[in-house]
Order: C-alpha cells, then sequence, then structure tokens
C-alpha cells in the first residue's frame, strides 16, 4: 500500500493523495535544500564581511542586515510557503510589515524635540 | 464538539482555520519582537561615543548557534514534507533532529550566559577599572559595609583600564580597551590579560555582566531570553506532537500534518528572529 513507509498505517486514501504528491514534493525537497545551503552561505559571508572595514561602521550596518534580510525572505518565502499562499495571509502580513516599519522609525522622533542642552550622537 | 475547519478550507478565507491563527499569532510576535528592536536601536544611537560594545560576545559560538538553527529548520520543513508524503518513520527522525538541536541551541546560549555571570567589572579605589573573569573569590569576601564586614580578596583573567582624566581621541583609545574588543586596541588589551588579585578594601564597587551592566548586556539579555524562551516553548510543542500527540497521525493524518505545518511556521518564524539577532548583537 505505502512503498516509503510499510510500518504506517494511515488510511489508503491518504496513501494514495500522497502518492499523487510525491513527484510534487521531491522537487519541493530539492528546493528546501538550496535554501538551507543558501542559508549557510549567507550566515559565513555575513560573519566574513564584518571582518571587512569598509571605513564607515553604517556600511558595515547596512550590509550586514541587507543579507539578513535575504536570508529572513529566504526563510519566510520557502519554509514558511510565504511564496504561494493564499490572499488572506498577505493581507495579514502587509499590515505587519507597514506597522513593523513604522515601530522602527518610531525611534527617530525621539531626535526631532529633544529636551534642551543635550546632543545626540 | 468538533472544531471546524482543522482539515478542509475555509471557504471565506481559502485556509484551514490554525492557519489564519498561526499567521495572526506571528504578527502579534513580529510587533513583541519590533518593540524590542526599536528599543535597541534607541538605546544604540543615545550611548556616548565610544561606549557601545563591540565583540563582546564570542562570535564562533554564535555562528555555531546560528548554524543548529538553521539546520533546525531544515529539520522541521523536511518532518513536515515527510507527512505529506505519507513517511511516518522519516518524520519521526527529522523532528528527533529539530528538538535534539533545540537542546543545543539552549545548552550553547546557557554556556554564553554563564560566561557573562562569571565576568566582572570592578571600579577600585585607584580610579582604575579592572575587568576580566572571575578565578576566585576568598570565603566571606564583601565589599558593601552595609551586608557587613568589607574583607577577603577576589582573582580574575583580565586586564585594567583608566578612564579618569582622559579625553578627547586618549579617551576614546582607552574605551576600546573595554567597549570595543575587535579594534587593534581591545585586541591588545587582550591579549595582556593576567591574573589580578584584588582585596576588597581596595575596591569601591564591583559587578557582573549580567543584565544590570548596561544598556547593552540589558537589552542582549532581554532579546535573546525571550528567543530562547520561543526555543523552548517551541521544542515543548514540536516535542508533544512527536511523542504524546503522534497517535493522531494514525486517526486523522491529515489533521497531523497540519499541526506539524503549524508548529513549523512558529518554529521558522523563531529562526528568522535569530537571523537579525545573531548580526545585530555579535557582529555589528
Amino acid at each position: 500500500m505505502d512503498a516509503h513507509s510499510p510500518t504506517s498505517s494511515a488510511p489508503a486514501t491518504v496513501a494514495a493523495h500522497a502518492h499523487a504528491h510525491d513527484d510534487h514534493f521531491a522537487s519541493h525537497i530539492r528546493r528546501y535544500l538550496l535554501v538551507f545551503y543558501a542559508l549557510i552561505f549567507g550566515t559565513v559571508i555575513t560573519v566574513a564581511a564584518s571582518y571587512i572595514p569598509f571605513g564607515d561602521r553604517a556600511v558595515n550596518i547596512g550590509v550586514a542586515l541587507f543579507i539578513a534580510c535575504g536570508k529572513a525572505s529566504l526563510v519566510a518565502g520557502y519554509f514558511m510557503h510565504l511564496v504561494s499562499e493564499r490572499k488572506m495571509i498577505y493581507g495579514i502580513m502587509i499590515f505587519t510589515v507597514i506597522f513593523f516599519i513604522g515601530l522602527m522609525f518610531l525611534t527617530l522622533a525621539s531626535f526631532m524635540n529633544p529636551p534642551a542642552n543635550t546632543t545626540t550622537h | 464538539m468538533d472544531i471546524p475547519y482543522t482539515v478542509e478550507a475555509r471557504p471565506d478565507t481559502g485556509l484551514y482555520n490554525a492557519k489564519v491563527g498561526i499567521w495572526l499569532f506571528l504578527a502579534s510576535e513580529v510587533m513583541l519582537f519590533g518593540a524590542l528592536f526599536s528599543t535597541y536601536i534607541l538605546l544604540r544611537v543615545g550611548t556616548p561615543e565610544g561606549y557601545w560594545p563591540h565583540g563582546w560576545l564570542n562570535i564562533p559560538v554564535g555562528t555555531a548557534n546560528t548554524l543548529v538553527l538553521i539546520t533546525s529548520s531544515i529539520t522541521t520543513v523536511m518532518a513536515w514534507a515527510s507527512c505529506k508524503m505519507n513517511q511516518f518513520d522519516r518524520f519521526k527522525r527529522y523532528h528527533a533532529c529539530t528538538i535534539l538541536l533545540a537542546f543545543c541551541f539552549v545548552g550553547i546560549k546557557s554556556y554564553e550566559y554563564h560566561d557573562k555571570f562569571t565576568h566582572y567589572s570592578i571600579t577600585l579605589k585607584n580610579g582604575k577599572i579592572a575587568d576580566g573573569h572571575l578565578i576566585s573569590k576568598s570565603p566571606g569576601f564583601n565589599v558593601n559595609e552595609k551586608a557587613g564586614p568589607v574583607k577577603g580578596e577576589i582573582k580574575i583573567h583580565g586586564h585594567e583600564v583608566n578612564f579618569s582624566n582622559k579625553q578627547g581621541d586618549e579617551l576614546q583609545k582607552e574605551l576600546k580597551k573595554i567597549y570595543d574588543l575587535r579594534s587593534p586596541e581591545g585586541r591588545e588589551a587582550a591579549k595582556e590579560h593576567k591574573e589580578l588579585e584584588y582585596s576588597a578594601s581596595d575596591i569601591v564597587s564591583l559587578e557582573t555582566y549580567g543584565p544590570w551592566h548596561n544598556t547593552y548586556t540589558a537589552i542582549y539579555f532581554t532579546l535573546t531570553g525571550l528567543h530562547a524562551l520561543h526555543v523552548i516553548g517551541g521544542a515543548i510543542v514540536i516535542g508533544f506532537l512527536w511523542g504524546p500527540l503522534s497517535n493522531l497521525w494514525r486517526r486523522d493524518p491529515e489533521r497531523f500534518t497540519n499541526r506539524i505545518e503549524i508548529s513549523g511556521l512558529f518554529w521558522h518564524f523563531v529562526d528568522l528572529v535569530w537571523i537579525f539577532l545573531f548580526p545585530v548583537l555579535y557582529l555589528l
């Protein structure tokens, strides 16, 4: 009934259903492995880049965060299947992204009205 | 009562309910971690020049932990794919790896925490600061007059710096010996580490590199502590699905597979948070 797992006792209908998806999933697994290698590569690159003096620390920060964003996109896109999700999920995530960006820039508000006689770095 | 739409998609959302649920939960998690990242930015840009720590964490150890978490992410997605392909044995093997890797991550993190809780910063009466890891304390060692007689000795492996009466470039150079351990000055200071011993009567105050030490350690422990709790929580849920709840596979494999997907989505999110935490806290 099930060539892959002789001890499995899942109902026949599910097994048949799964078989129909086997080829489909083989390509998915190849993709997951590629993402895995890319994540390892990204990690190594991030560490290596942190040892390169780009002159200004801001450049190092930019490079590291750029790579981190790439890695995060791979995890969210492929491991969390965001590349092929339903509209509902995209709706939730668009709001989250907007509010998240707002939250990051909220800190800038502290520079708009500093207390008198203070300096900011 | 049966919970509706655990397997089949709800017509209006096109999804089974738990999937909508976990994504709404993850959205709230993004805001939780987002608030703390925002705090990190504010603390960092508000720190006077030279006082924000660089190189305080062990990069090879942090890199190893990053790889542990990335590997746990691939085993998680493979565990789910195994369920989808009706290979329960493979699912069991993959998620066993995930759970072991989670333990591994928390173990490495505990080692790093322990390193910080045995790292002392000692303010001396001669104006210098001694900084290093604890070797030993004599019995009854005490520097706080209110807590009892000031007595005993403390031995550390480290170096001394002197910030008093220094300004401008001179101060910045001296600060690097403590605050920028990746700079030439910081690396040089680390090379000169030796055994130092102080009598309690020579000490103004001392503290470890715990969350109380400065804003960096405060946000470091808050962010990584919250993240570690997520790892532990995720491992408990995955462990439950892997062990006691895995008999659902025989009764309703599709529902079980969906539970694996949901717990996996949470696990990937935890991995995703670490992808940002690692460079922000260890490298930048």
